[in-house]
């Protein structure tokens, strides 16, 4: 898709996921189900280590000819996961925990108020250059972010005030306000750590820390890399080789893999989904993250000013429905907030709003009736469309008149998103609830694409940044998710699962739900059986 | 009337067999509302319901009827596919007979405005246009007339040149007669049976573009329903032995498959041969 | 001759504007496209500086135009590689696959087309018919679909995806791209084989036919050395027409079979505003056909003399 951010599924359920996960394999495993099946599932799922050797061979729904080694240019799952192939980062999240790690970072610490975030560096990283790692590189690869940068990453280091180095191992950040999830924020995808010279990087040369070394990039097409003999962590990376394939289309994807030419494939197309489980030797994986999909209303145009308009609309739709044809089960119901239940801080006590055509009747009557259009297009999510055309028909039933609106998919994310009043879009979600209220409901944000602004709501979102106590924290959270469900703009039906698949020989432990693919770090932590 | 009756009746079975599969497709074409037992776009059920005899054919993802769908779909696409074709030919082959018959400069201005946008590949376009208007139908229509004129010009054109080099068209010229009486007593007469092979696949052509242009998102836009998009959203289903794509995709078969048959009939009509050879 | 040729520079040019100008139009341009649903006012406008798209389409056109004239392609805006880099590989792809399909479908369909004249109205002939229609009624990535589902996931023979690389022999080159050609074969055959027969049996009621017809030369021999050469013109272009398509129009068994051509390239570029790349793929799609035009006409001037001399 257009836009993917890091997303975390952190700590609670952790649990639950890797069971899930579990399961499923093991319903993959075959129609069988014997035991014998079972053991091999227990085995491969949870074995502690790996195995080295192989190559190993991804074929991915991602890739254009536009892409390059740039890491402020990366936006696509293709060049995220190479990225996390031959790059590493400060953080990353542990994939059987949910929390944030340190990474190239040893330690770091958070002091006066979250203000001062001070930052331990691991000793005797090397580059694939030969180079070892020190602050400079680290300070360098910020800066490639910040100042004239077009980098994603350039607003969230906004609140960046200073960046100094204290020794050859430290580096100490000075934020203009507190920040508890300052860790998550220096951890993102794009802030990759590269070699630096006079206090600067390169940024197309493909060199980092990571556990495989470039050895072919085209882009749109492929990538190729070896397995770097000087990698910091011996757990990690156990194939000889690793190669990326772009294959756009999905049936192509699962011819490739159904004909063993890949080892896995990412995006299963949905709708057979389950005949693929069905398939001797291939192994279905699905992880609950925070993807969701919206249907943001203009809430400073007319009728969508009205919060009758809105909640009419709310109460208009049979979310179990969108779940169950345009995801074909693969995700769960959302709340009309953007924080999904694997969220640290999900209002799981909240009501679930439910398709309720009386309620929705009641509003659409105190707004004076409502006629609306709806603007949709597959490149918003898969099945917009179909989403909004089933939208209409429960609406119907309510009374409420909606209007399905094709947009063309080319240019639908500078022509039709935050431009018509109301259309369909796709959230790759955030690690934490700071980071996705600040980027898409504080008011006057840049992505606030319901352009909502509510005053209560943007005082919390400042107290809960600051705040340490988790229990305080939770509970402005918990007010927060509340506030945007009952009177926010947007119309949040679903949270969409991660959908992958493996031949039966790729080993793995616990699947990280913060990206597609084992958090986009497949290539690092999985192995051949 | 008689003649045309005899005519009918004197067809070598394909041709009747032809004729009688377009009649069929056209009748349900044209009463699609009466014959189809649900609405295009009504959401009856649950997702892939089985063939059953409430669903004949069973339900589609979002739960609509496929039989329904594939009846409106024959409206739709054959309704399309037709209005295209015949523009396509209309344009395509007067300027093509105008341009082989008066030769000259206006040939030549003809012939490298069609250069033009033959060479630049008819997808790409169609991208371009359908990008910049967006996919109304009559954009979708004029985009596809278009591209598909200049390929009936061409032939057309190549056609054609071959007559009017021929010494009775100079006759024709020469006793003074005037443009469209010469394209249309002289060349067209001669070229029918090359414009009606033409004519034949053209029909599929049109079908089978806007189904490429489905797959890259710019064809028929649902919830309308057409052939070539079931076929393309259906289509991984093959790769598991579900002959659910097989069925729309049968039917553009069948309805090209009949109309190449009375196409063929026409061609050996017109080419004055006698049954035997 | 030395006309035609000029003629084509000047379709060429004229192809270039108007791409350029249609790109142009497009809503939406290559920052945007870029950091999509990501776009801010500010990283817009920092990536249009670092793209240069702050210079305007006109001169940028220029300076593209006189690149172009010096053999210089110029650099892709997205990610400043050398076009002519980006696009030698994916440009010998495709001519390969092109190549590969025309040797298999061209003699396949002369042959079928021939057979079916002489044979016409036989059992024969509407077999090969009807099974070329069919063949044809289906969607491209459809007949992909099926060839994949039986000869690379049922029997194995074949691998489901065609993605080669340079590291590849020329005899693997071919296994792996068997089966795009083939889907490609399917695709072209019906088109040029009607032709062929449509054309001659055209000329089998000429007085010059029958007459030859009446002095006793086999049928055969009749098509063969009679008619068909009177019947190229418009066998030759409807042939230039699917050399060309095996070119320019493959985008699709490309997207199938995820074979590194010229055409997703192209349809890439197009979707992200990538001008120089469109352009550039552009140029050498409206090359290859305006020769292969050329060329067809040659060959019909060759095959009727009278055209050689219009009015």
């Amino acid at each position: 898709m257009k836009k993917t951010q890091i997303n975390n599924k952190p700590l609670i359920l952790d649990r639950k996921v890797s069971r899930r996960n579990f399961l499923r394999g093991s319903a993959a495993l075959g129609i069988a189900g014997s035991t014998a099946g079972l053991l091999t599932m227990t085995g491969n799922a949870f074995a502690a280590g790996g195995k080295r050797g192989g190559r190993l061979r991804a074929g991915i729904a991602h890739g254009s000819t536009t892409d390059s080694l740039d890491p402020a240019t990366y936006e696509n799952n293709f060049t995220i996961q190479l990225n996390y192939g031959i790059q590493n980062h400060l953080g990353e999240v542990d994939a059987a925990t949910g929390a944030m790690v340190p990474e190239l970072a040893e330690s770091w610490e958070a002091t006066n108020g979250a203000q001062t975030w001070i930052f331990n560096l691991r000793q005797g990283v090397e580059f694939h250059n030969g180079k070892t790692m020190d602050a400079d590189d680290v300070i360098a690869s910020f800066q490639h972010h910040m100042g004239e940068s077009a980098s994603p990453a350039r607003s969230l280091l906004d609140q960046v005030s200073s960046m100094r180095k204290d020794g050859n191992n430290r580096v100490i950040f000075e934020l203009s306000g507190g920040n508890a999830d300052f860790n998550f924020v220096a951890s993102d995808y794009h802030i990759a750590i590269k070699p630096s010279k006079d206090g600067k990087i390169d940024p197309t040369d493909g060199i980092g820390t990571g556990g495989y070394v470039l050895k072919e990039f085209e882009p749109g097409v492929r990538f190729l890399a070896e397995r770097h003999a000087n990698f910091f962590k011996s757990d990690r990376a156990w194939f000889d080789e690793i190669e990326m394939i772009s294959i756009i289309d999905p049936a192509a994807r699962q011819n490739a893999l159904a004909t063993g030419e890949v080892d896995t494939i990412d995006r299963i197309d949905l709708k057979t989904a389950h005949l693929l489980a069905r398939q001797s030797g291939v192994n279905l994986e699905e992880v609950t993250g925070t993807k969701h999909y919206t249907f943001p209303m203009r809430t400073d145009t007319a009728p969508f000013d009205d919060n009758n308009v809105r909640l009419a609309l709310k109460y208009a739709l049979k979310r179990d429905e969108l779940v169950e044809k345009v995801l074909y089960g693969h995700g769960t119901v959302g709340n009309d907030h953007p924080i999904a239940p694997s969220n640290q801080y999900h209002a799981s006590t909240l009501p679930q709003r439910e398709y309720d055509p009386d309620k929705a009747r009641f509003y659409a009557e105190k707004a004076g009736g409502v006629k609306v259009q709806l603007s949709a297009a597959d490149a918003a999510f898969p099945g917009a469309v179909d989403a909004a055309v089933l939208y209409q028909e429960h609406a119907t039933a309510a009374g409420i008149e909606i209007e399905v609106v094709r947009e063309p998919n080319d240019g639908y994310w500078s022509n039709v998103w935050m431009n018509k009043p109301w259309g369909a879009c796709y959230w790759g979600g955030r690690p934490t609830e700071d980071w996705m209220f600040t980027t898409a409901y504080q008011g006057g944000a840049s992505w606030n694409d319901t352009f909502w602004k509510n005053d209560r709501f943007d005082e919390l979102l400042l107290l809960g940044r600051a705040e340490t106590n988790r229990d305080t924290r939770r509970a402005i959270y918990y007010e927060m998710q509340q506030i945007v469900s009952d009177d926010g703009g947007a119309v949040v039906p679903m949270f969409a699962n991660y959908v992958f698949a493996t031949t039966d020989k790729v080993g793995h432990s616990a699947m990280a739900g913060n990206w597609d693919m084992d958090g986009a770090k497949y290539f690092e932590r999985w192995w051949f059986v | 009337m008689q003649k045309t009756l005899k005519n009918l009746s004197s067809a070598p079975l394909s041709a009747k067999f032809g004729m009688v599969v377009i009649f069929i497709y056209l009748v349900v074409a044209i009463f699609a509302p009466l014959i189809a037992p649900y609405g295009e776009r009504e959401i009856l059920g649950k997702a892939y319901e089985l063939m059953s005899s409430e669903h004949l054919l069973g339900t589609d993802n979002l739960g609509r009827d496929m039989l329904s769908r594939l009846i409106y779909g024959a409206r739709n696409t054959i309704g399309l596919a037709l209005i295209i074709t015949a523009l396509a030919f209309l344009i395509g082959s007067l300027t093509g007979m105008t341009a082989a018959a008066l030769g000259g400069w206006i040939d030549q201005l003809l012939s490298r405005i069609v250069d033009i946008f033959m060479s630049i590949p008819a997808l790409i376009f169609a991208l371009l246009i359908l990008s910049i208007l967006g996919t109304a139908m009559p954009y979708l229509i004029g985009t596809i007339v278009i591209v598909d004129s200049t390929r009936v010009f061409r032939v057309v054109r190549a056609s054609a040149m071959n007559v009017a080099v021929m010494d009775y068209v100079e006759v024709a010229r020469l006793r003074g007669e005037k443009l469209p009486w010469i394209l249309r007593k002289e060349i067209l007469p001669n070229i029918t049976a090359p414009l009606l092979a033409e004519f034949g696949l053209r029909f599929c052509f049109v079908f089978l573009f806007i189904s490429a242009l489905s797959f890259l998102g710019l064809g028929i836009q649902p919830p309308t329903a057409d052939w070539g998009s079931m076929v393309r959203d259906n289509a991984t289903l093959i790769s598991y032995n579900d002959i659910t794509p097989l069925i729309p995709a049968g039917a553009i078969a069948l309805l090209t498959v009949a109309v190449n048959f009375v196409v063929d009939w026409m061609l050996h009509k017109s080419s004055g041969l006698k049954d035997v050879s | 001759m030395a006309q035609r040729i000029a003629l084509g520079l000047l379709t060429l040019f004229v192809i270039s504007l108007l791409i350029a100008f249609g790109v142009e139009l497009l809503p939406g341009d290559l920052a945007q496209e870029i950091l999509g649903q990501g776009a801010t006012p500010e990283g817009l406008r920092v990536l249009r500086l670092q793209l240069g798209l702050d210079t305007p389409p006109h001169i940028r056109y220029l300076d593209w135009l006189g690149g172009m004239v010096t053999g210089d392609m110029g650099l892709s805006l997205a990610n400043k590689r050398p076009i002519a880099e980006l696009i030698g590989p994916r440009l010998s792809n495709t001519l390969f696959l092109g190549g590969f399909a025309a040797m298999i479908a061209i003699p396949i369909a002369l042959t079928l087309g021939i057979l079916a004249a002489l044979y016409r109205n036989s059992l024969y002939d509407r077999g090969v018919n009807i099974f070329t229609l069919t063949s044809i009624s289906f969607p491209e990535f459809f007949i992909a679909y099926i060839l994949i589902l039986f000869f690379a996931i049922k029997l194995g023979w074949f691998p489901g995806i065609s993605n080669i690389s340079s590291e590849l022999s020329f005899l693997d080159k071919l296994y792996r791209t068997l089966l795009p050609a083939a889907s490609l074969t399917l695709v072209v055959v019906a088109h040029m084989m009607r032709m062929t027969r449509a054309s001659i049996i055209n000329l089998l009621s000429s007085p010059y036919i029958e007459m030859a017809h009446l002095k006793g030369i086999k049928p055969l021999r009749i098509i063969t050395r009679h008619a068909l050469p009177n019947a190229l013109a418009p066998i030759i272009n409807v042939i230039a027409i699917n050399l060309a398509y095996l070119v320019v129009g493959v985008v699709i068994v490309e997207v199938v079979f995820v074979y590194p051509g010229l055409g997703q390239l192209l349809v890439d570029s197009v979707s992200k505003r990538d001008v120089p790349v469109v352009q550039a793929c552009s140029m050498i799609f409206a090359s290859v056909y305006i020769f292969l035009n050329l060329s067809a006409d040659v060959i019909s001037i060759v095959t009727n003399p009278r055209l050689l001399y219009p009015r």
